[in-house]
């Protein structure tokens, strides 16, 4: 790989161990991913942040860093472990808050804006088309790519890191160009949000880097993101481009029989104890149309959604959240369905939810059973 | 072959065939692997010139070699046949040097050898 004379010192270490280490991880990830050199990046937005994913080792690496690192460029950060504002309504022991504390406070030490949400797309400004930022989060590399107009690769917590202390990154794969390996042909007809989380869920496992897609029709913000998260949860694509692509491109059809088999895979509960919404978190439009489908209805049983800390300030001041708390909602900011340690199995068997990313870690890491359900569904059948 | 991560190491060889999950089947503590259906079970990698094809498993195995380094249980240097970023990004780290050769070399390479690396030399990997 070419460094620049700066960079060549930066990894000898003449500006400090910090920066010749994210250096290095950007060198080692150059070269196993055979990038030529660096770029410049505009935004780093970091994964690692949940106590429950990075555990003893992940939180004292940071807080041992926090002490001198300063990130460099806008650098967002993933949801945590649980919402501050009402884990004490959650049985969750004392060391997990503790620790998760000190993953907050060292990143909040190193300069990030403290936005804990999978969805940085949403709540914060886009850069100008063409724009590298560096995304460790599988769906928003995914949407940043195939929605807006940014260019990242699927970052790891690591590489992520060393672009916000640096603002570089290398410049391989998605950064570069694409090449799909396969056409997707979307044949399911009237899908649902439901249906394009597993087209996503499909596409991550037969893509390489990037896919074709054809025959979508106009999604909405649910649909879409629904279909980024599924995506991200089971495989190494992170772009999707909309259309036939050439015809030199192997074309596989996405029907039934194919949607069946992802549903087999991750359905494995005829019913839930609680019900789950947000993963990705929802944003603003998403809590809008849910209060009005709410309107005059309760949940039967718990329901947790999740949402970013500002869209739920939002919704507080317009007024949604407490027609969602009136509904039987538990309103949850700066965490996720995925990798929650407030749902565990000693306490909850199944859970019901219309996220294909929020099943898939329900089922591999929390343990539980999973009940697939579209919103439409879990309104008519959870709620009176 | 191709350096990951530059440095410098002196030791004797501990080579498997099986890759290695640094997430869950390695002891921080103490560099044992604890995988009972792993060629290593029950070996130490602490101080060794770790010779195997690659990492698997979830990229938070990185924090592992971090923290075996910070135990003093790790590796000295990790030779790979295929780049993987959790080996590459986990050693960037904890600044352990990687480099990655041919298969061929790979079976040049026997469990228990004396061998130095150093990437500033032409011979990335000396055998006594």
């Amino acid at each position: 790989m070419e460094l620049t004379r700066d960079e060549e010192l930066s990894l000898k270490g003449e500006h400090g161990e910090i920066l010749q280490m994210a250096y290095r991880i950007l060198v080692a990830t150059g070269e196993a991913t055979d990038a030529e050199k660096l770029v410049p990046v505009e935004w780093s937005h970091l994964s690692g942040v949940n106590y429950n994913t990075i555990g003893d080792a992940g939180e004292e690496f940071l807080s041992q860093i926090s002490r001198e690192a300063k990130v460099k460029i806008r650098t967002t950060v993933n949801p945590m472990g649980f919402d501050f504002d009402n884990v004490q309504n959650y049985d969750l022991d004392d060391n997990f808050i503790s620790k998760q504390l000190s993953i907050k406070n060292s990143y909040e030490k190193m300069g990030v804006i403290p936005s804990f949400s999978c969805i940085p797309y949403e709540i914060f400004d886009i850069p100008k088309s063409g724009t590298q930022v560096s995304f460790a989060e599988s769906n928003a590399a995914i949407h940043a790519n195939s929605y807006d107009g940014l260019k990242t690769n699927k970052e790891s917590a690591f590489s992520a890191l060393a672009s916000a202390l640096t603002g570089k990154s290398p410049f391989s794969s998605l950064r570069k160009n694409d090449e799909p390996n396969v056409t997707i042909k979307m044949k399911i007809e009237n899908p649902n949000e439901l249906s394009y989380g597993m087209l996503g869920f499909f596409a991550g496992k037969v893509g390489n880097t990037s896919v074709n897609i054809s025959g979508l029709g106009t999604l909405d913000k649910r649909q879409s993101k629904a279909m980024c998260g599924g995506m991200g949860t089971s495989g190494t694509c992170a772009k999707i481009i909309f259309g036939d692509g050439s015809s030199e491109c192997e074309e596989i059809d996405f029907d039934k029989k194919e949607m069946q088999t992802i549903f087999d895979e991750l359905n494995t509960s005829e019913k839930g104890d609680l019900i789950t919404l947000g993963s990705p978190q929802l944003g603003l439009d998403e809590i809008s149309d849910l209060t009005a489908k709410l309107k005059g209805r309760s949940f039967k049983k718990r329901c947790m959604i999740f949402t970013p800390r500002t869209v739920k300030e939002q919704a507080r001041k317009i007024g949604y959240l407490n027609e969602l708390e009136r509904a039987g909602c538990e309103i949850l900011s700066d965490c996720c369905t995925c990798l929650s340690p407030l749902i565990n199995k000693e306490s909850v068997d199944s859970v019901t939810t219309n996220s294909i990313k929020g099943a898939f870690y329900l089922k591999n890491s929390n343990g539980v059973g999973v009940n697939l359900k579209s919103l439409l569904d879990i309104i008519e059948d959870e709620t009176n | 072959m191709k350096v990951l991560v530059a440095g410098q190491a002196k030791g004797p060889v501990i080579k498997t065939n099986h890759p290695i999950n640094f997430l869950g089947t390695v002891d921080k503590k103490s560099g044992i692997i604890s995988d009972k259906n792993h060629e290593l079970y029950n070996k130490s990698i602490k101080d060794s010139i770790l010779v195997f094809p690659s990492g698997i498993g979830s990229s938070v195995g990185a924090y592992t070699i971090y923290s075996l380094k910070s135990n003093l249980t790790a590796p000295l240097a990790m030779i790979c046949t295929k780049a993987d970023l959790t080996v590459a990004t986990g050693c960037a780290l904890a600044n352990i040097p990687v480099i990655i050769i041919s298969n061929e070399e790979f079976q040049k390479i026997n469990d228990g050898m004396n061998c130095s690396v150093d990437t500033n030399s032409q011979n990335l990997i000396h055998y006594e």
